[in-house]
């Protein structure tokens, strides 16, 4: 039976306080007063909707064998390249298979739980295990509702027909061109209209419509959902439509507005991830999505659901965060605003395409070697052996560091060079059984960077070239926050 | 078998500029200064010169990437003139051109040059550039402070030192060099600074703060270089002669091997071994008379006396604040105030450190002149960063020594 064999989530550690946000443009806007409590999640310079994808993606897969990922999905509306397969990019990151089907969705804040269905129909027809990922990192507009409402976060979801944790029931959808709000291409912001008619002829009528028909068709009463999952921006939204359609209030999931906001496309991936987490066996979950029309997904989950889990989680992120009541730092790490870099951020960052080819499992994938003389590890994968013991050319194969813990050999935190977030932490790192790298740290906290302190990698933005309009990747060192509380 | 070069190639005459930020002075301008007092100190003329070799290491703002602007800021006498870059190694690059030249018979007298001029670059410390196309896609566009103040973390966890022990002690290497920089002319800095200001200056890179880092501006040295036997024919009586010259460059082993644990530099280690072997000197802190080393950053200083050899594993924080490498110490270091009160004008360091020693071996160095008759001193020239770099050691003494 198909379902969702594996879950995981990712959110950026910076969290916009929305009363900060209140405190600098409520002279303009006083009427988002009631929108200024709580924190919403966004991305630092350096993240963007494909970094938060691999995250949420490494979340997912754990330690399980990426070998039987045939087809990856990714959805968003905030896709970072309008051509140039941004999904392609992830699959890189994750060293899957060149094999791999890869696929982006778009179009309205439906893409994902459209993608969802249709990876669900693609896995029943033996296509092959499906990495489905969503993934959302929007601009709202400095003074808008939108940027109290929303945040940025991706989940990833395994679609398979074996080792499930939540069976599919069955999906009804409808496309209906309801525009509450858009964006052309090319536009940086939305265009929004009047919330109380979302609310009423949207959300109260199509999608519990849609949701009406979909209980019929699947022969399932509204008082069976367990758990309502409507990613929604309008407060109180979801428990209204529940209560139309006959869900208990109890059922309606929380839907992270206090601590992240609304993650757009991939809100209902993160909240059924969130859910997921916790979820008991025979649990029957309602997933909506809204946009252009409206998907509804019913699963139950499964026996196997309680021992499934993710590596943090959307909760494990959720708890690691970096309250921001600096406005002015979320405007700049934003990109809204741009404060004097200095000449050192003229450096041209220009991509050198052959050699990023040429190169991409070092640089995407952080894929080193191993000497089959020596038994050296290194990184990058060179022709000859750094070995010393003996001159070995040739001899290396892949081996891969990205989820290789590693330790800081040297440190220092550098007030001179360029960085959107000085300052830059950077220095020597060894690879728990070898191998080494320098590279940059990355969402460095409280505690000081000390020699010997474990790290993680993670997937980020090294450069932007503003000239070309390019992000180049790779990958960073962070320090290992959960190992480090165990210790 | 390689013979080495100690006493093949003497130093026929020296130059070297004013450092400092010579705004209204073109890099021909630093040339020709530099250049005209080595070429009246040699006591020849500029016909006499077989060879160049031209030491510059930031070309996209400074000269270019060729022989060329040395040929003709000096009007060279249609001769070979060979532009070398290796990182800041660059000026004991030209060095080493000029000096094997001669020690092989291809000409009797060569030029070595180094030039730099870092104050067009628009930048305070050394512009950003790239350093390779891989690099770039996996590297850190970090700062020179920046890589070099990594030392200190690894240096710390491997003896146990305190954040704040260190800091005096390397506060103690600047206030040092700028006590020698401030009786020095050409020197860029030329005022004493306390240790409190030191400590107490604005971080540019952990633990590094602006004290402990070198100055940045223009300059060019020079030193024309013939046998022993041409000297002695062209009047020369007192000869400086090369002892030693080596260099080591990093073949990743530190960046991408194991074993290297970021507190040192292994280039160094390697450079000195061989040099002083080259020269003959079996106990390095007793047989030099004075040190002139690439103190980019104060913490660079301190371990490199570590690298000599001139310091024990672990003891340079004690020995630098005996004074052990004061102007008037055991072994003084940078008496002519170092890189520190000189600046950094890429190309010419190298040459500048040699300078220094050759006017204290002659006893020329005025009221810097050490006292006790310097017979060795040793210059060390570094390019790169920590984990990747190259590292020349070179030694010049008295003929006789």
């Amino acid at each position: 039976m198909v379902g969702i064999r594996a879950f995981g989530g990712y959110v950026p550690r910076m969290r916009l306080q929305r009363a900060s946000a209140l405190a600098a443009t409520g002279w303009f806007a006083p009427g988002l007063k009631g929108l200024a409590k709580g924190e919403r999640s966004f991305c630092s310079w350096d993240e963007d909707a494909i970094t938060m994808s691999v995250e949420a993606a490494r979340d997912c897969l754990g330690d399980k064998d990426r070998g039987s990922i045939s087809r990856l999905i990714l959805a968003s509306t905030s896709h970072t390249f309008a051509d140039r397969q941004n999904s392609t990019i992830v699959k890189e990151a994750l060293n899957l298979t060149d094999s791999v089907a890869a696929l982006d969705v778009s179009g309205s804040k439906r893409c994902a739980t459209s993608a969802l269905i249709d990876a669900f129909y693609a896995v029943e027809g033996n296509a092959g295990d499906t990495l489905c990922v969503a993934t959302e990192c929007n601009s709202q507009k400095p003074g808008s509702e939108g940027e109290f409402t929303s945040g940025h976060a991706a989940a990833g979801l395994l679609i398979s027909k074996d080792d499930c944790c939540a069976n599919l029931l069955g999906v009804h959808s409808v496309s209906i061109d309801f525009v509450d709000h858009f964006r052309k291409d090319g536009e940086e912001f939305d265009y929004a209209w009047e919330a109380r008619w979302v609310r009423e002829e949207g959300y109260g009528k199509i999608v519990v419509s849609t949701i009406n028909d979909a209980l019929r068709k699947l022969g399932i009463d509204a008082s069976q959902i367990d758990d309502f999952i409507l990613g929604a921006p309008i407060r109180k939204v979801s428990e209204a439509v529940a209560k139309k359609v006959g869900i208990s209030a109890d059922a309606v999931v929380d839907n992270l507005d206090a601590v992240l906001g609304d993650a757009g496309a991939a809100q209902p991936f993160v909240l059924l991830s969130h859910l997921l987490e916790r979820a008991a066996p025979n649990q029957k979950i309602m997933l909506v999505g809204f946009g252009g029309g409206c998907d509804v997904i019913i699963l139950e989950t499964t026996n196997v659901v309680s021992n499934a889990r993710s590596i943090k989680g959307i909760s494990g992120y959720l708890k690691d965060r970096d309250p921001i009541d600096n406005y002015v730092k979320y405007l700049s790490l934003s990109g809204f605003l741009e404060l004097e870099r200095g000449m050192r951020a003229e450096f041209d960052q220009k991509p050198i395409l052959t050699a990023q080819y040429r190169e991409r499992k070092t640089v995407l994938g952080l894929v080193g070697g191993k000497c089959s003389q020596t038994g050296e590890i290194q990184f990058p994968k060179t022709p000859v052996s750094v070995a010393r013991t003996e001159r070995a050319v040739y001899t290396q194969e892949d081996y891969p560091l990205a989820e290789t813990p590693a330790k800081i050999l040297t440190f220092t935190a550098d007030h001179l060079t360029f960085s959107p977030l000085p300052p830059a932490y950077y220095g020597n790192i060894e690879f728990e059984g070898g191998g080494r790298m320098l590279a940059e740290f990355c969402d460095v906290g409280e505690e000081s960077l000390e020699v010997g302190m474990p790290l993680r990698m993670v997937f980020r933005i090294k450069a932007i070239d503003d000239r070309r309009g390019f992000s180049q990747y790779f990958w960073k060192a962070t320090p290992d926050r959960d190992q480090l509380n165990k210790a | 078998m390689a013979s080495g070069i100690r006493d093949k190639v003497a130093i026929l005459g020296m130059g070297c500029s004013k450092f400092g930020e010579r705004w209204a002075d073109s890099t021909e301008d630093l040339a020709v200064e530099a250049f005209d007092e080595a070429l009246a100190d040699a006591g020849i003329d500029v016909s006499q010169i077989g060879a160049a070799w031209l030491g510059a290491a930031i070309d996209t703002v400074n000269i270019g990437p060729s022989g060329i602007p040395l040929a003709m800021a000096l009007r060279l006498p249609d001769i070979p003139v060979t532009k070398v870059e290796n990182y800041c190694v660059s000026g004991s690059e030209s060095l080493r051109g000029a000096v094997y030249a001669v020690a092989s018979g291809a000409v009797d007298i060569a030029l070595a040059f180094g030039m730099e001029k870092l104050k067009d670059t628009g930048y305070g410390g050394l512009p950003a550039r790239t350093r390779g196309t891989m690099y770039d896609m996996i590297g850190v566009a970090g700062s020179a402070p920046g890589f070099f103040a990594q030392l200190a973390s690894a240096y710390r966890a491997k003896y146990g030192f305190s954040r704040e022990d260190l800091k005096r002690s390397i506060a103690h290497v600047s206030v040092k060099s700028h006590d020698n920089g401030a009786k020095n002319p050409k020197a860029h800095l030329r005022k004493p600074i306390t240790e409190e200001r030191v400590l107490n200056a604005p971080l540019v890179a952990d633990p590094l703060g602006l004290f402990d880092c070198c100055g940045v501006s223009d300059g060019a040295a020079c030193a024309i270089v013939t046998t022993p036997e041409i000297a002695r024919s062209l009047g020369k009586k007192e000869l400086v002669t090369v002892k030693a010259l080596s260099l080591c460059v990093s073949n990743g082993w530190e960046l991408q091997g194991s074993g290297w644990d970021g507190s040192y530099f292994h280039t160094t280690r390697v450079a000195a071994k061989a040099a002083y072997k080259e020269a003959g000197i079996t106990d390095p802190r007793k047989e030099l008379s004075l040190l002139e080393v690439h103190d980019c950053f104060s913490v660079t200083e301190l371990v490199t006396m570590e690298d000599l050899g001139v310091s024990e594993d672990g003891g340079a924080m004690k020995d630098v604040l005996d004074g052990v490498f004061d102007a008037d110490g055991e072994l003084p270091c940078q008496i002519d105030g170092g890189l520190k009160c000189f600046g950094h004008p890429i190309g010419a360091s190298g040459l500048r450190m040699l300078y220094e020693n050759y006017l204290q071996i002659l006893g020329r160095a005025g009221n810097r002149q050490r006292q006790d008759e310097p017979v060795y001193g040793l210059s060390h020239n570094l390019g790169g960063m920590p984990y990747q770099n190259a590292s020349a050691v070179v030694i010049v003494g008295r003929e006789d020594a």
